[in-house]
């Protein structure tokens, strides 16, 4: 078992990546992704990782030449925010149409403009449909456990789909925390060597990437659809197995304070620390608040979702993204889909909060808690609000 | 001389690979010189190779699912991005070798295939990161001066005058107003160690090109001059003829660059006239007479900067 060391969360991440051996990496600098792929370079030029760097252009061509890599059958990994990950776009709906499962971090961060090196979730929120493994870390431990994770599921035959790991830029990838690193023969324990089971090799020739024409189209769309929607299950399982080699537990959906809870928070990423002070804060002064996070994103965990937050009477759903004149945040539109069909459900409220960088502060979340239970009296106005916004 | 190529006799009629790597049954247009000169590369390179393909007509008349012309493994993945999907390919292929993962003594080219779109416009940005940072593949520019794929659109390899959808003659225009961009040039500026330019006219020069590309260690680009009929508005059995004459009017010049040196692969020492290549082609038809002579006038001024960048003056 490794030991607690405090470090930098995009150092630990890195440390991560290479104890997953992965043979090559293509990335290209972007705040706040830099110290991830900084210290790889670093381990790479002093021969402590086995692995061919490129140092590609763009974010453009370093998905594009991660693709290459990992249809050649190599263990590949990226890491971007932002502006790099937007200029990623059209590339990333290819990875998992292939079924080449690169493993990527992404440093969330806000999209331009203003341009803004803080963080939100405007960058990953506009990839919501791209058809990758996508989970949120709350802390740098998680993190880490993530990346192990990703490429343990990413890899796994009855999987094969690029995963992205999400963890908020600054406020989470430049913290120092006590993170535990394993060690590498708990890694290898847990992460097989990348066998895939079609590559580009001349002893075995093949097509990737033919054209779809509309007789045949659809058809490849369905089986992508239902193999990602199959792949919850090996997601979660590779969970349980993750206790068991490294002795932490990980849910699709965690829950904190939420037993006899009236109005739940939801929320993804880092806050979740300062919403749990609030939520004790709350309970204090005698109000049923709890806490729900969602971890994985992608593939939604509907059932678990809808188990967890069924007996609510209000859900207050916290996005870091805003998508203009929609029906709600991002994740608040998803989350009332959601439960639209399920009988008693709780109602929701959408709050827009902490865009580019503004914090959510724990007096943030007790106004939110407070609106969402005015609303079980009079209904919002609007579908959404924004909070913390100087008037 | 490099010493990769030294040992290189070079084809000829009588040692052709009998391997076919590009198959037949792909639905490209009859005379098509983009697809003669697709598997002219393929042959010359044989079956231990990854090709990777930009969008483009190629990459469409080859895998219309569940049918593949490619008897080689092969990967497209977009548009603009081939040079970085290629440099993805050997990077990998480097790594896993060395971890003994993959056969070390095997050699397997890296070829990438583009148009001149996907090449000299939307691409180019790629093409120059992967040839910058030196990866051992070939990037091969199939070039037929127009974006076919989607119907015949200007790119910037499109020549002086030529009509295409997006640049049509009319009362304010003659047709394409930009002369054609020289990516051979920019292909050397990043000091790599093989550039060429190839027609499918002169096969044995285009596969002996490719095979010495191929051959040399980092990174090689050949430019591979690719009549299309239907872009272009002439005959499909006219393809062979106006490959020669591009050449033989001195329009489309061959050579190869080594180490930065200019040779002269054909020297044409008698030039035929511009006109004669550009009047087989419905896409020059609205030119003037002055307009004719300026194309000439610029080829010929081209050709001797040419001739002064491989000493031959
Ligand atoms: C990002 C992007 N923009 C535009 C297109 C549409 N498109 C596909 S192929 C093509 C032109 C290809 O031209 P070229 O590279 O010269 O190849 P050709 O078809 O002439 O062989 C275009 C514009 C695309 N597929 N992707
Ligand atoms: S349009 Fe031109 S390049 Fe495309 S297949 Fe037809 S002849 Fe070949
Ligand atoms: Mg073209």
């Amino acid at each position: 078992m490794g030991k607690r060391i405090a470090k930098e969360v995009s150092i630990a991440v890195a440390e991560a990546v290479k104890q997953c051996k992965v043979d090559v990496i293509a990335a290209y600098p972007i705040t706040p992704q830099t110290h991830i792929v900084e210290h790889l370079s670093e381990l790479v030029a002093n021969g402590e990782l086995d692995a061919e760097y490129i140092t590609v252009e763009s974010e453009h061509s370093a998905i594009s030449a991660c693709l290459g890599s990992v249809a050649t059958g190599a263990r590949t990994f990226t890491s971007t925010s932002s502006q790099g990950l937007a200029l990623m776009h059209e590339i990333l709906f290819i990875a998992p149409a292939l079924r080449l499962p690169v493993v990527m971090v992404v440093a969330n961060r806000a999209l331009s403009a203003p341009i803004s090196i803080w963080n939100d979730h405007g960058d990953i929120m506009a990839e919501r449909d791209i058809g990758w493994i996508q989970t949120f870390a709350e802390n740098g431990q998680e993190a880490v456990d993530l990346v192990y994770h990703a490429f343990r599921v990413a890899e796994d035959r009855r999987v094969m789909f690029p995963a992205i790991v999400n963890i908020d830029g600054f406020t989470l990838s430049h913290m120092i925390e006590p993170i535990e690193l394993p060690d590498q023969e708990q890694v290898d324990r847990y992460l097989p060597p990348f066998k895939p089971r079609y590559k580009l090799d001349p002893r075995k020739p093949l097509s990737m990437g033919p054209v779809g024409i509309p007789e045949i189209y659809m058809e490849a769309k369905k089986a992508q659809d239902e193999a990602f929607k199959s792949a919850y299950r090996v997601i979660v399982k590779a969970w349980d197995e993750f206790e068991e080699v490294f002795g932490r537990r990980y849910h699709p959906v965690e829950t904190y304070r939420l037993e006899d809870a009236e109005v739940g928070l939801l929320i993804m990423g880092s806050l979740a620390e300062t919403a749990m002070s609030a939520v004790d804060r709350m309970r204090e002064a005698g109000k049923r608040v709890g806490l729900v996070r969602l971890r994985l994103w992608r593939p939604f965990p509907l059932r678990d979702f809808v188990r967890t937050v069924r007996g609510l009477k209000m859900l207050a759903v916290i996005d870091r993204a805003l998508s203009p004149g929609a029906t709600g945040g991002p994740v608040a539109t998803e989350v009332r889909s959601a439960l639209y069909q399920v009988p008693g459900r709780p109602r929701v409220a959408s709050f827009i909060a902490g865009l580019g960088g503004r914090d959510v502060t724990v007096e943030d979340f007790e106004e939110m808690a407070d609106r969402a239970y005015f609303y079980l009296k009079k209904k919002p106005k609007e579908p959404y609000e924004m909070i913390g916004v100087k008037e | 001389m490099r010493k990769e190529l030294a040992k290189f006799k070079g084809f000829s009629a009588k040692n052709l690979p009998k391997e076919e790597p590009f198959a037949p049954g792909h639905r490209a247009c009859q005379g098509c010189g983009e697809v003669l000169a697709l598997r002219l590369a393929l042959k010359a390179l044989g079956m231990n190779v990854i090709a990777i393909s930009a969008t483009g007509c190629m990459e469409i008349i080859s895998s219309p699912f569940p049918y593949t012309s490619w008897r080689v493994p092969w990967i497209h993945i977009a548009f603009e991005n081939a040079a970085a999907v290629a440099s993805g390919v050997e990077a990998a292929l480097k790594v896993l070798k060395r971890k003994g993962r993959f056969p070390k003594n095997r050699r397997v080219d890296v070829v990438a295939f583009a148009g001149d779109g996907g090449t000299a416009d939307i691409g180019l940005q790629a093409l120059s990161g992967a040839l910058e940072r030196g990866h051992d593949f070939v990037y091969i520019c199939l070039d037929n001066e127009a974006y076919m794929n989607t119907g015949v659109q200007r790119s910037s390899c499109t020549p002086y005058g030529a009509m295409t959808t997006t640049s049509p003659p009319g009362e304010k225009s003659f047709g394409q107003m930009t002369w054609k961009k020289n990516v051979p040039a920019i292909a050397v500026a990043h000091n790599i160690p093989y550039v060429a330019t190839a027609t499918p006219a002169f096969f044995l020069d285009l596969m002996n090109k490719v095979k010495k590309a191929a051959l040399v260690d980092g990174p090689a680009y050949v430019h591979i001059y690719s009549p299309c009929p239907t872009g272009w508005g002439s005959k499909g059995e006219d393809s062979i003829t106006l490959a020669k004459l591009a050449v033989e009017t001195r329009i489309f010049p061959l050579y190869e660059v080594i180490d930065g040196k200019y040779y002269i692969t054909r020297k044409v020492t008698k030039p035929k006239p511009v006109e004669e290549y550009l009047k087989r082609q419905r896409r020059f038809r609205h030119l003037t007479e002055a307009q004719i002579r300026e194309i000439q006038e610029r080829v010929d001024a081209e050709y001797e900067r040419l001739l002064r960048l491989a000493e031959c003056l």
